[in-house]
């Protein structure tokens, strides 16, 4: 079976912390972060790396645009 | 395969369109309009029409969508984008023309303004963003809000003796002969959000097409309005707004 890794980069100063992506994501692999960006918000950060299929729902729902979505095939 | 070693420009397979540009937006966290911004900047850039688009922003939140598209805008006065985009339209008919309208923009004080130029068959393209409030101004009950909805000016939520019924604009819209392309999406899950850019690419197609007015209605949350987390919002979309705004196509020629 082919796997397949991805990764997200979340910009975290744009992230307003909306909870969606972390909702969205099918792999539990986004949660929002414990420290703040400057405007105060607690941006999304990934938490579980590995488990990323770079599926981009995060990224798909994100209304500010502010996640970036890589994949590759292994 | 580190995290370091996947991110790599060669492996992209999602990033934020061009179109928008980097101006952080004003909206509030996890509201509707960021991502319905994000699908008219993805569709302009696939459809490679940059240059060749003119977008008529509302009055309301959506006032400054001016400042994140990369593309001409118009602003018009409260309601009046969909005759604005007729003079647009019509002076310049090889430019693709939309206009992007909240509830209180389209169903309220621009009601005449949209059953005309929809009525007329003008080659234009409506979006229209449904959160059932006036998100703006501060929750204030709006033409679409729901029977028995809260709002700052229906604390006890709306009644229909006293505040009338919803109006459902958009089955409206479908009943005239110059729509062409009548639609009600939403961009609350990964499913809905492609199904919206997929009406509204459809939208901007028939304007370049000059086959008439084409409305997409998405149903949209406001969570600040409506006292909630945009989790919540979604959720409470689903229980109450979609029963009352079915999602669909309710035309299409």
């Amino acid at each position: 079976m082919a796997k397949v890794k991805g990764a997200v980069v979340v910009n975290i100063e744009r992230c307003k912390g909306c909870n969606l992506c972390v909702v969205a994501c099918p792999s539990q692999v986004l949660e929002l972060s414990i420290e703040a960006n400057s405007k105060g918000y607690n941006f999304s950060t990934m938490v579980v790396p590995d488990s990323c299929v770079g599926c981009a729902a995060c990224a798909l729902v994100c209304p500010d645009a502010c996640i970036t979505v890589y994949k590759v095939r292994l | 395969m580190t995290v370091n070693e996947i991110i790599n420009p060669a492996n992209l397979v999602y990033e934020k369109p061009k179109v928008m540009n980097d101006t952080p937006m004003h909206y509030c966290p996890g509201c509707s309009h960021g991502v319905v911004h994000k699908l008219i900047a993805e569709i302009i850039e696939e459809m490679d029409f940059q240059e060749k688009t003119i977008g008529i922003a509302p009055v309301g939140c959506a006032v400054f969508a001016y400042k994140y598209l990369d593309i001409d805008w118009q602003q018009a006065a409260h309601g009046r984008a969909p005759a604005l985009a007729t003079a647009v339209k019509r002076l310049l008919p090889d430019r693709l023309v939309f206009t992007y309208q909240g509830d209180g923009d389209l169903a309220a004080i621009g009601t005449a303004e949209t059953i005309h130029a929809a009525n007329r068959g003008e080659n234009i393209a409506i979006i229209f963003i449904n959160n059932g409030i006036y998100g703006m101004t501060g929750g204030q009950m709006a033409p679409t809000t729901l029977v028995g909805m809260k709002s700052s000016t229906s604390p006890n939520g709306r009644t229909v003796p006293l505040n009338g019924n919803p109006l459902d604009i958009t089955k409206l819209l479908a009943q005239l002969d110059g729509t062409c392309y009548v639609t009600r999406q939403s961009v609350h899950t990964v499913g809905s959000v492609r199904k919206t850019k997929k009406a509204i690419r459809k939208a901007f197609e028939n304007s370049m097409m000059n086959k008439g007015t084409s409305v997409v209605e998405v149903v949209s949350t406001c969570n600040s309005g409506w006292k909630l987390t945009p989790e919540a919002s979604n959720d409470w979309m689903v229980e109450n707004m979609f029963p009352a705004y079915p999602l669909g196509d309710l035309k299409d020629l």
